[in-house]
């Protein structure tokens, strides 16, 4: 048992009838990381974060998650674990206060310090002002703060995050960032699902699935600099007529459109990029300007999330 | 045209879905199925085979023909044979019979007498009908031949106890308070997990070191609070409005319902386990809810239901505790004197308790 991973899964599967939500997921997570799922919706994200937090039973395979072997002991996981849904779970009707308080005694935390806890809380996550206001009533980023509060109130060794930021707006969006940096920072371990490549970005690791399956894995960084692609990006009048260009091309891998630019991935195997992209465009007649650029998060994604015939030798 | 044909595209989005709702779709058939059979076989006001026991303190030739007469009009079903009129009224108290038939030890010699009665048939009255039923017997054609002619007494008397008056709130109210707890206690429950997995709760609290005991009873005990009160707002009213008694002792009453409002309440969650959206959650209390007042003793005497509908009514815990309330509200009863009904309301608590907690299981799959 290595002691530096939080989560460690071999074989993970799950599988709903015919489909297989999560197929053969191996993962190894560091403790007081920030590990990203960046997929698309119905890659298997969810279902994942589910399963390792005892929720769902896997079909297959086997996790350790803080030590602990999943499924089966997950009773002894709850008090160690956060979770923060992807939808708002916590009480409507309930105020601020109240919630925090609930999900207090819930956790069982210590009655001396639990005045304390919440008050430190609402301080921390911007919600002093709201103590007394229903949960129901409060804006997407309130509510937000709100459930990653409760999320952590128990001070949790890990912290699972479902789609956290799918309701919120761009300054909510850092904001929270920010705090889980600082959680992550204090020796918390943060598994966070998301869409946003954005986001990604800001993980210290990142598994990318794709319809259940794990397609790669690293740091955002590593994975830029393997994609076994040349990028290419087009500056173009027309980019409809470009990319018409380009498209049937064998030897290019991909073109996405990005409003007037589009970014062409080459297999690195090809030896001038450039020229090929060129050719190309002059043959179709298209003005455009291109150059070599390096590959961000969307062009890691784009290309391990292509389909096997279409990735060109 | 195009409203036609919005028309009939919301109709049929409205069946489709309809269909997909498997409840609702049973429902469609079951209501009116189960409505016929409830109403066709328990609306029987023809009431016979009242339960009943017989003191025949004659013991003579002429006091065994009479109980074989009546015996043959069907309207009692002799179960028991006792000594005294005491162990009638005794039995009459625990709920055991409907009705006793006392037998004097002058029997003969009544009968050729003109000024006393020579039966007395003691009635439950605490049960709407079955004093009304009793009455039939007070006409009952019996022609012995030393019977004295133009009697200024009755043969027969007919004493129904606990509610001599046969005043119609004090028949009622110890049948309403069940039919009352059933519905608040059992709506309240059902909606109340299925609510919380409806607004997504659900997916915290079993994120949490929470049980699914502990859930379970963290729901269910407040509620037996306000089925208390419930039941406080019932007996003030009642007394003060229709001077309704309260023979027995207040905290029998209160034992009594205790027990059977945990027994509604867990009922109540089981369905909640059971059911997937608040609005199944209601179809399935409404559901529970006719039977509840039909078959339970409420409305319709238990002794005149056909054997498959009593065995309904046995099942659910409202017919128990009906005769708890009548036994202990107007006739004076002990907890002690009705076991059996207390026993089976603990017994379906805890049943349905468990099988609700185990139903709900701290798994999404």
């Amino acid at each position: 048992m290595n002691d530096d991973l939080a989560i460690r899964a071999r074989g993970l599967s799950k599988h709903f009838g015919e489909l297989r939500a999560v197929d053969k997921l191996d993962l190894d997570v560091p403790r007081a990381s920030i590990y990203g799922f960046l997929g698309p919706n119905g890659s298997g994200k969810s279902t994942t974060i589910r399963m390792l937090c005892g929720l769902l039973t896997p079909t297959e395979g086997s996790a350790s998650v803080l030590g602990i072997e999943i499924p089966g002991k997950a009773t002894l996981l709850k008090p160690r674990i956060g979770y923060m849904t992807q939808k708002f779970s916590l009480f409507a009707d309930m105020t601020v206060m109240e919630n925090l308080q609930f999900i207090a005694e819930i956790y069982s935390y210590p009655k001396r310090e639990r005045k304390a806890r919440t008050e430190e809380l609402l301080e921390k996550y911007d919600l002093v002002a709201q103590r007394k206001q229903f949960a129901g009533t409060m804006s997407g980023g309130q509510r937000q703060r709100l459930a990653l509060a409760c999320a952590v109130l128990h001070k949790p060794e890990l912290l699972l995050l479902d789609e956290p930021t799918s309701a919120v707006d761009p300054q909510s969006r850092r904001d929270f960032w920010a705090n889980l940096f600082r959680l992550a920072e204090t020796g918390t371990t943060i598994l966070v699902s998301t869409h946003y490549m954005d986001e990604a970005e800001r993980c210290h690791r990142l598994a990318i699935l794709d319809k259940g399956v794990k397609v790669a894995d690293g740091s955002p960084l590593d994975l830029q600099d393997n994609t076994g692609m040349h990028v290419v990006e087009v500056l173009a009048d027309d980019p409809y007529r470009a990319q018409t260009a380009l498209i049937d091309i064998p030897l290019v891998a991909s073109v996405t459109q990005l409003g007037i630019r589009l970014r062409v991935l080459i297999p690195e195997s090809v030896n001038d990029p450039l020229r090929l992209v060129n050719d190309a465009l002059r043959a179709g007649r298209v003005v455009a300007e291109s150059r070599v650029v390096a590959a961000s998060l969307e062009d890691v994604f784009v290309a391990v999330t292509m389909k096997p015939g279409q990735q060109a030798a | 045209m195009k409203s036609l044909s919005r028309l009939s595209a919301v109709m049929r989005k409205e069946v489709r879905q309809m269909r997909r709702d498997r409840l609702t779709f049973a429902m469609i058939f079951g209501i009116p199925l189960i409505q016929l059979l409830l109403f066709g076989y328990a609306i029987n006001t023809d009431v016979r085979n009242l339960t009943s026991a017989v003191a025949d303190e004659a013991g003579t030739h002429l006091s065994r023909e009479f109980v074989a007469r009546l015996s043959a009009t069907q309207v009692t079903n002799i179960q028991y044979r006792v000594d005294t009129a005491a162990d009638l009224e005794r039995m009459l108290r625990s709920g055991e019979i409907s009705l006793g038939v006392a037998i004097p030890p002058d029997f003969d010699r009544r009968v050729s007498d003109d000024r006393r009665a020579a039966i007395h048939i003691l009635v439950d009255g605490s049960d709407p009908t079955i004093a009304g039923i009793a009455d039939q017997l007070r006409n009952m054609p019996i022609a012995f031949d030393t019977a004295a002619k133009d009697r200024e007494q009755a043969l027969i008397e007919v004493r129904p106890y606990y509610n001599p008056e046969r005043r119609t709130p004090i028949n009622i109210i110890p049948g309403l308070i069940g039919v009352i707890l059933t519905m608040t206690m059992l709506m309240f429950t059902a909606v109340a997990v299925v609510r919380e997995r409806e607004r997504g709760n659900l997916e915290l609290l079993i994120n949490t070191p929470v049980t699914s005991a502990e859930l379970m009873v963290g729901k269910v005990v407040p509620y037996i609070a306000i089925g208390l009160v419930q039941l406080a707002v019932i007996l003030v009213a009642g007394g003060l409005l229709f001077d309704v008694p309260v023979r027995g002792s207040i905290i029998d009453l209160y034992l009594a319902a205790a027990l059977f409002i945990a027994a509604n309440l867990a009922l109540g969650l089981f369905v909640s386990t059971a059911v997937k959206t608040q609005f199944q959650a209601m179809q399935m209390t409404f559901f529970l809810i006719l039977p509840s007042i039909l078959l339970s003793g409420f409305v319709f005497p238990f002794d005149g239901m056909p054997v498959i509908a009593q065995h309904i009514g046995e099942a659910l815990p409202i017919t128990h505790f009906i005769r708890l309330t009548r036994g202990v509200m107007l006739r004076e009863a002990t907890l002690g004197d009705l076991p059996g009904a207390l026993i089976y309301l603990g017994a379906f608590a805890v049943v349905a308790t468990l099988a609700a907690a185990l139903r709900f299981s701290k798994r999404l799959d």
